[in-house]
């Protein structure tokens, strides 16, 4: 089960999933109300803001460009975040893993748990996105309502690759890594702010290499009440990174904590 | 029967062997201490019983269940105090109860009814709703015990459950380690703390090096391997007193740092003697496991 090559998880991974919906609905309301102010100021600021120096994109209002990019980019920062810094706090700082793998839950368990959870907090930050563009009118319903699924996929393959940089990190500095070289140019090249056509064509090419490229390139024509062109090609490309970067970290982590 | 049988147990990280070669078989209803320096293996056997390492020989079979095979249907019957609290510093004391009673896949309801109990037990009753942070070392340690028998388990393990607590702690720690034996519970117990294991072991087995080097009960650990006498000597003339004397009338003599310590069977011509001079302070007394723990393990620093 342990020295096996293959991930065995079972349904007991709701107990982690559970003990962390737990301690989050302790801090809910401040927690939804981050989740609701940030993209707030993202559409204010930047989509009024700057959107009002700016002609219309692709053929809709730069305000509602941007709420398609802006749904992606928070659910990687969501899932990103907890499954580096929240879920190395219960590893290795709190030892809370080491609490629930002597009960009867394997490693396994512990990670299905973690990463269902971050998928879950991405989730509910798309959720919000979705909330407040469609508060701003932005939105076309209810086709707009199949960005969920894509967010939630999306969740998954950011917290597999953050938990990957978890089991390799000896302390939270070690994250700034990720940001720097992950995460913030995913951020600036993958089509969040601006089309990705307006970039020179090797930067393109490279873009298309990154996930939250075609989380967006899914979630921005769903948002506005189109189905998007390739769906199947981006969705494949998302359940790959989830797959892969959720075994790799699941490897990593067993060698990690099962030594 | 045993609830916990091991047999040539070896685990090796890289180059280092670190059990190598452990038999061990816990019966139900004892208490078995595992004795042993920092690094002997001790933690890394406990780990190798609950499956959450892989030995490279060796079988375990714990609650009737082979290990690791089925480790995970093992350890719903056992309970684990680990030698670093983990207890959960997001949730209340009870919730910390009731959280880990759900690992094992209690209802609610079932974990409800058992918590009075439980934070009884812990003495944490009037602190149900206190945050972990606010609690002191000894309550941390208390309720940790009271986590680990949610699930009502047959054996319980104990990694050094007293390091780092003050006396008066460590004495209530040790009462209730008493109370659970008496209500039929198995435990095995890891620590340095040779007072510790002389009060609650029925059984002893001294570890060093990854190999079980010595076993008994304290009482035959201490006739099979020592002098019953032990006389402690220390001040300015302690080696001169040594060099003239000690050491022929003693049948051991050993000096550490400043103090000599002699073993012998019959102690009353050393404590005359020292007696008499006025450049020495001594102490005699009994011999006792940690004079078993030292000669068997040597008397050099292991960090």
């Amino acid at each position: 089960m342990i020295a096996g090559i293959l991930p065995a998880p079972s349904l007991r991974f709701i107990h982690v999933w559970r003990r962390n919906l737990m301690v989050w609905r302790k801090l809910a309301i401040p927690s939804v109300l981050g989740n609701l102010a940030d993209p707030l100021l993202y559409m204010v600021g930047l989509g009024y803001g700057l959107g009002g120096m700016l002609p219309q994109v692709q053929g809709a209002s730069y305000v509602a460009f941007l709420a398609g990019g802006v749904v992606c980019s928070s659910t990687m920062m969501t899932a990103s975040f907890e499954a580096m810094y929240s879920a190395f706090s219960r590893m290795h700082v709190q030892r809370t893993w080491d609490a629930i793998i002597n009960a009867p839950l394997t490693l396994d368990d512990v990670v299905l748990g973690e990463i269902a959870w971050a998928a879950s907090k991405a989730l509910l930050s798309g959720t919000a996105v979705l909330v407040v563009a469609a508060a701003l009118g932005l939105v076309s319903l209810p086709l707009a309502l199949w960005v969920l699924p894509v967010v939630f996929l999306a969740g998954l393959a950011f917290a597999g690759m953050g938990l990957i940089m978890t089991a390799l990190s000896p302390s939270y500095d070690f994250f700034m890594y990720y940001f720097t070289l992950a995460v913030t140019p995913m951020m600036l090249l993958c089509g969040v702010f601006f089309p990705l056509e307006q970039l020179p064509v090797v930067v393109q090419a490279a873009a298309q290499a990154l996930p939250l490229t075609h989380a967006v390139a899914l979630a921005r024509p769903l948002m506005s009440g189109t189905v998007p062109a390739h769906a199947w090609l981006h969705v494949l490309v998302l359940t790959l990174y989830a797959g892969v970067s959720c075994m790799i970290a699941l490897a990593l982590l067993r060698r990690r904590i099962l030594k | 029967m045993a609830l916990l049988a091991v047999q040539g147990l070896r685990k090796s990280f890289g180059e280092r062997e670190v059990v190598a070669g452990v038999d061990l078989e816990i019966n139900a209803g004892e208490c078995f201490g595992l004795l042993g320096p920092n690094g002997a293996g001790k933690t890394t056997t406990l780990r190798l019983c609950l499956g959450l390492t892989h030995p490279n020989a060796g079988t375990i079979n714990m609650i009737g269940e082979p290990v690791p095979a089925r480790a995970r249907e093992a350890r719903t019957k056992v309970g684990v105090v680990p030698q670093m609290d983990n207890l959960d510093p997001d949730f209340t004391v009870r919730e910390n109860l009731a959280v880990y009673g759900r690992y094992f896949g209690m209802s609610m309801g079932a974990i409800e009814t058992r918590i009075p109990e439980l934070l009884e037990y812990a003495g944490l009753s009037a602190r149900a709703d206190a945050r972990i942070q606010t609690l002191s070392g000894g309550m941390k340690r208390r309720l940790t015990i009271s986590r680990a028998l949610v699930n009502d388990p047959d054996l319980l393990f104990l990694d050094e459950p007293t390091t780092g607590l003050d006396p008066q702690a460590r004495h209530l720690i040790w009462e209730r380690l008493r109370q659970l034996m008496q209500r039929g519970k198995t435990l095995l117990l890891t620590t340095h703390f040779m007072d510790e294991a002389e009060r609650l072991c029925s059984r002893i087995a001294i570890m060093d090096n990854g190999k079980i080097i010595a076993r008994g009960t304290p009482r035959e650990l201490i006739a099979r391997h020592i002098e019953p006498q032990v006389v402690e000597v220390y001040g300015d003339g302690a080696q001169a007193w040594a060099d003239a004397f000690g050491r022929n009338a003693s049948q051991r003599c050993e000096k550490t740092g400043e103090t000599v310590f002699c073993y012998a069977h019959d102690a009353d011509e050393i404590v005359h003697s020292l007696a008499m001079r006025d450049d020495v302070r001594y102490l005699h007394r009994p011999a006792n496991l940690e004079d078993v723990f030292l000669k068997l393990t040597g008397r050099e620093l292991r960090d």
